[in-house]
């Protein structure tokens, strides 16, 4: 698989992320590397091996239905460009 | 297993210009977990809070914050795959669906397309006695709910509330088994009703509680049979998604309008767009959502926070050994143990508290069939006359058992038991009292009505002479005695009375 400059545009979009017409060509090579890496990756047989999710064995954490967080909406609220009323304001979206 | 043996439905045909089509439906229904606490984090879950109040950290996705599973919300849902008949799923994991949206502060939400909780199931839809479509459930996975967006508060911007961030959802996605708006609608009544009796699910359509995802395409009468033979979609037109329903009414009308949308352009030589489309109620026609189309690259992969779900058999199978009486069992043992109708099975079954409080009358008052009867007409018309639901029932199964007793031992009549119902659901108290207080007890003392009837008889003698050559006017006479026992006497012995008395 290999990415072309249209293609390292779009995901460049998908992630909001914004990229200058001419810095396309170096992260379009930049994508190709890491997924020619990942190929060689895929030369590895690994038939039959489960895949590793953790270094140690674990049991994924659970926690039981108690109320324990939130009534902090001051704090939620206090990185927010704009709040009002208790809501985030956000430019206006809508569909 | 029941057994449960029924017709299938036809299922419904739209007329195009050219041909008759048939219409194919499939479900994905995002129900609210009833839980205390998010799926990941510790914030309550409780509708309606001040804006922002209800949210950890780690619904606001703050930089490092990590999610840990409520295992409750594991639970619910595996109590759900029990409950639809479902394969449980011992491994499970969580992906990220990545996109962008002011209500989604993560930027992805926490889902599980490769391996979900629940595999595949099914659910029996009723679409009326004998008559029932099975419709396949292909999984259920547990995902985050978002937040809510705002748009009317302000003309330049939109207010959003996280309250409602990384509440657990269950999807429950179908096959598209079903073939037409009412089955749509009839396949989410019964899903609802299942949700409620497992309290998994509140069903609150009305607060988004329980939401669909409508898929839609139609096809040549035939071609189902050959999909379903094959389990090849390429029989199968191609569908568009109608997003985010959470009325019956609007479901029914969305499919209808969606199937006419799809038939005129294929009969005018067009090809339907495989899209997300959005129901408009009041213009009536589906439009599409095209912003959504562009953000379709989600971009799945491993949720690198959580280490995959593991179960135990013994867990589930406790669950399993506690799982409550589902509506189709339910329905059956009222039919086989009280003698009800299939509809009046139905009508009681559809509700786990409507069920319960008829069980507790039907046992109370040792009479299913009467109990019924009185639980269907008299308290639910009585309930609907005031819009109130069972859970605002002023009559206790005992006191409606009692007035079914009083019945029964003929101590009042079927026209004075519904004064007496009257009483009781206004005013309250032992019928039993009420009846001896208020001296409404049925007079079937023969002596008394003779009296009655001799009474009416002696002063109206014009009436007497024409009912001799007339016997249809008897009931003239008996309507009089009714009146001057105040609706008390027996019927039916004042009618021989009154009967025996004129023919002398």
């Amino acid at each position: 698989m290999s990415i072309d400059e249209n293609t390292a545009a779009r995901v460049a979009k998908l992630a909001r992320i914004k990229v200058e017409d001419n810095a396309l060509p170096a992260l379009a090579a930049e994508f190709n590397t890491i997924l020619g890496f990942i190929e060689q990756l895929n030369e590895v047989d690994v038939e039959g091996v489960a895949p590793m999710t953790s270094v140690t064995p674990q049991r994924l954490k659970r926690r039981v239905d108690d109320v324990t967080d939130g009534g902090q909406q001051d704090k939620v609220l206090s990185n927010a460009p704009d709040a009002r009323e208790g809501f985030f304001a956000v430019p206006k979206v809508v569909e | 297993m029941l057994d449960l043996t029924y017709d299938t439905p036809k299922p419904k045909v739209i007329a195009g210009a050219k041909h008759d089509w048939e219409l194919v439906i499939g479900m994905e229904v995002h129900a609210q977990v009833s839980s205390n606490a998010k799926l990941f984090s510790g914030a309550s879950t409780q509708f309606g809070a001040e804006p922002n109040s209800n949210v950890a950290f780690v619904d606001a996705a703050m930089p490092g914050m990590l999610p840990v599973i409520n295992e409750y919300c594991v639970e619910q849902a595996v109590r759900t795959g029990l409950g639809l008949n479902a394969q449980i799923h011992l491994y499970s994991a969580f992906d990220r669906k990545n996109y962008f949206y002011p209500d989604l502060p993560q930027g992805y939400q926490i889902s599980q397309l490769y391996h979900p909780i629940v595999g595949e199931g099914e659910i029996l839809v009723e679409m009326g006695p004998g008559l029932a479509r099975k419709v396949r459930v292909e999984r259920i996975h547990l995902e985050q709910d978002a937040g809510k967006s705002i748009h009317d508060m302000d003309p330049a911007m939109s207010f959003v509330d996280l309250n409602r961030t990384g509440v657990a959802l269950m999807e429950i996605v179908s096959r598209p088994d079903i073939r037409g708006p009412e089955e749509a609608a009839a396949y989410i009544t019964k899903l609802r009703q299942i949700l409620r009796y497992l309290g998994t699910c509140d069903g609150n359509m009305q607060n988004g509680n329980l939401r669909a995802d409508v898929n839609v395409s139609i096809c040549l009468p035939g071609a189902y049979e050959r999909y379903q033979e094959t389990q090849d979609f390429s029989h199968l037109g191609t569908r568009c998604e109608i997003k985010n329903m959470n009325s019956m009414r609007f479901i029914q009308q969305a499919i209808d309008v969606e199937a006419r949308r799809q038939i005129a352009i294929v009969e005018g030589g067009g090809r339907v767009d495989q899209e997300t489309r959005l129901y408009d109620p009041d213009k009536g026609e589906t439009r599409s959502m095209r912003s959504k189309e562009e953000a379709h690259d989600y971009r799945y992969f491993p949720c690198p926070d959580l280490l995959p779900l593991e179960i135990e058999q013994a867990w589930i199978d406790d669950i399993a050994a506690n799982l409550p009486e589902l509506p189709d069992a339910k329905k059956v043992r009222f039919m086989d143990d009280f003698g009800l109708t299939d509809y009046d099975a139905s009508v009681l079954t559809a509700d786990t508290a409507d069920a319960a409080f008829f069980e507790e009358v039907a046992g109370q008052s040792g009479d299913g069939k009467l109990a019924a009867n009185w639980v269907i007409n008299e308290l639910f018309g009585r309930l609907k006359k005031e819009d109130h639901d069972i859970s605002e029932n002023p009559v206790s199964p005992s006191q409606l058992a009692d007035i079914i007793k009083l019945i029964k031992s003929g101590d009042i009549s079927g026209k004075i038991a519904k004064d007496l119902f009257e009483i009781v659901y206004t005013e309250g108290g032992d019928p039993a009292r009420i009846v001896e207080a208020r001296s409404m007890k049925q007079v079937t003392d023969t002596g008394a009505i003779e009296a009655a009837v001799d009474e009416i008889i002696a002063a109206n003698p014009a009436q007497v002479e024409k009912a001799k050559n007339n016997p249809k006017l008897a009931g003239w006479f008996v309507g009089q005695v009714m009146k001057a026992t105040g609706g008390k006497a027996n019927p039916k012995a004042v009618n021989e009375i009154v009967t025996q008395k004129l023919s002398a």
